[in-house]
């Protein structure tokens, strides 16, 4: 198991040290979104802000309209919500070169409660012309995006988990934005999911195949700007379809992918699995969450079940 | 002072493009441009350096319009400084121009930040700031803000920001008109004693007549000999300045102006 968040900082260190134009800022939570490794190494490239998230926003705007390349970083329900204005309008508006890397999201800040588990920045973000979403799956992942972001030109937001995670991609992986990776072959149903989900869905595509049923596990982590055509053709001649994220069922990657879906006059059945409309709570574990908001190996299995029962 | 007196042309000259851009029978956001005029034009015809060829010119002065909604009162100093023609002044608002509602910086070269959502200029000021620090540049940055936007929680996290890392090359100027779009400040969100305000935030304050051309060249002159961190001018204006019927009139902060008062206010800035 492996900590995405600390990846994340790593790689934002080794790319700072290449790239005097990368800077960081932080609200205050550096020791948890891991920009302390630029913070403590490249002092001069780290920009604490303070408990702002708002005016943190709109420095970052300034900067890069001087030519930097600023990475935010804060908790994900702090940065899309508390300074989404900011975000939509010196941001996305201008289409500026910041990157916004939201950390501890959906529900992996587990004990701190509903305040600062993100279930809804996804939604948030994805409606914002001009502004890329992505959502890693593991560390690995995560190492690959941060990279690519250091060179991709304009604005995104970055979905970081506070969760271990456990390695799903290659050592030598090479992330392209806007194309799914398909991890499982399988023509019953296909599911597809993001971010600490797609283990999820993995391991119950595993089991599901022990009882005969080959399930396709498509990771999406490019929540937008998606390649429709990649992600169809990932899907293939399934027909029963599984979204899973830790997120809400509104305006995540199940909206996203059901956008998709009903216009393709295809007869897709979809199932969207996420938090339903309702706020987090505190718990002893992550796992723990998962488990009551029915998020789990078991929680899909049966979910497919029922589908192909359908 | 015969630069003093250019300047008072070039802002009745501003002033007329200000009604001649939004037109008779139209709204626009009359109030706050005229209040402002002074102000733009010492920084467009006489403090600021730039090059209206050559609008992303390393290291030039650079003026972040905070209160977007004054954007005819930038848009007619554009134009007479050359940035683009005076007759494009006519397309504002209009779909597909380049001069929107409110400043957007991909559509017209010589805006630097985007505004119109209230209270964050400075912070993108601050930004730019410390980049030109990292970069070894040498431009001021000059934020003009509205007295009503001081209402804006952002304002405030900006100022102590730029007081926090002495940034001296930020110029604030508060426009202090003392109207908002609904009444007088003090009766509708009172923001209280700003100099301050200002003075326990960490910036040097300049009081000034904002309509005095010789006194704004002189707080800007300050400003910049400043070493020690930002400094901020608050202008006291008149909503409405030079046409007589909108001085301190509320309801001009966004107004309607009919043909008649479109003939007088035209004549009385002649």
């Amino acid at each position: 198991m492996e900590s995405s968040r600390v990846w994340y900082g790593r790689e934002l260190l080794a790319l700072a040290k290449e790239d005097p134009t990368i800077v960081a800022l932080d609200a205050d939570l550096s020791r948890s979104t891991m920009s302390t490794f630029i913070e403590q190494e490249l002092p001069r490239q780290f920009f604490e802000i303070g408990i702002a998230e708002q005016n943190m926003v709109g420095i970052a705007a300034g900067l890069a309209l001087n030519g930097m390349k600023p990475f935010v970083n804060s908790f994900a329900v702090f940065l899309t919500g508390r300074a989404y204005d900011q975000i939509r309008q010196v941001i996305a508006y201008p289409a500026l070169n910041v990157k916004l890397v939201g950390s501890s999201a959906g529900l992996s800040d587990f004990g701190d409660g509903a305040t600062h588990q993100s279930i809804e920045d996804i939604s948030l973000m994805r409606t914002l012309p001009n502004m890329a979403v992505i959502s890693p799956a593991d560390h690995v992942q995560t190492k690959a995006i941060t990279n690519y972001l250091a060179r991709f030109q304009g604005p995104a937001y970055l979905r970081i988990s506070r969760a271990d995670t456990e390695q799903i991609f290659p050592d030598d992986y090479r992330f392209v934005l806007g194309k799914v990776d398909l991890l499982l072959q399988g023509d019953d149903l296909a599911i597809i999911s993001t971010g600490t989900l797609t283990a999820t869905a993995l391991k119950a595509a595993r089991r599901m195949e022990a009882q005969g049923i080959k399930a396709a596990v498509i990771n999406v982590s490019t929540i937008k700007p998606l390649d429709k055509n990649d992600l169809l053709k990932s899907i293939g001649g399934n027909r029963r379809v599984i979204t899973i994220e830790e997120h809400s069922i509104y305006g995540g990657l199940g909206s996203t992918v059901a956008e998709i879906l009903i216009q393709e006059k295809a007869g897709y059945h979809l199932k969207i699995m996420g938090i339903r409309d309702l706020f987090g709570q505190s718990g002893e574990s992550h796992q723990e969450l998962l488990n009551h908001y029915q998020l789990t190996e078991e929680d899909l299995i049966t979910a497919a079940t029922a589908l192909l029962s359908d | 002072m015969q630069i003093e007196e250019k300047l008072r042309e070039k802002a009745k000259e501003l002033r007329r493009a200000i009604f001649m851009m939004i037109g008779a029978n139209c709204v626009g956001h009359f109030g706050g441009s005229l209040s402002v005029a002074e102000i733009m034009t010492v920084l467009y015809f006489h403090q600021m350096k730039y090059d209206p060829q050559n609008p992303g010119l390393k290291g030039r002065d650079r003026l972040i319009l905070s209160k977007g909604h004054s954007a005819p009162a930038q848009y007619a100093a554009m134009a007479l400084a050359g940035f683009f023609p005076r007759e494009e002044l006519s397309s504002l608002k209009k779909l597909g121009s380049r001069l929107q509602g409110h400043p957007n910086l991909l559509s017209l070269p010589g805006i630097e930040a985007n505004t119109g959502s209230l209270g964050q200029g400075l912070s993108m000021a601050v930004g730019m700031a410390l980049a030109e620090r990292l970069q070894k540049e040498k431009g001021r940055f000059y934020v003009i803000l509205g007295d009503g936007e001081l209402q804006e929680g952002q304002v405030w996290e900006a100022a102590m920001a730029a007081a926090n890392f002495g940034l001296h090359t930020i110029t604030a100027i508060v426009d202090h008109n003392k109207l908002q779009a609904t009444g007088p400040i003090c009766q509708r969100m009172n923001i209280g004693e700003l100099r301050s305000k200002w003075e326990a935030f960490g910036w040097h304050v300049i009081e000034v007549n904002g309509h005095s051309i010789p006194e704004l060249i002189q707080a800007f002159n300050a400003a910049e000999q400043n070493l020690k961190g930002p400094t901020v001018v608050i202008a006291h204006t008149v909503k409405g300045k030079g046409v007589s019927f909108m001085e301190s009139v509320a309801k001009y902060h966004n107004g309607l102006v009919d043909e008649n008062q479109f003939q007088q206010a035209m004549a009385e800035l002649q």
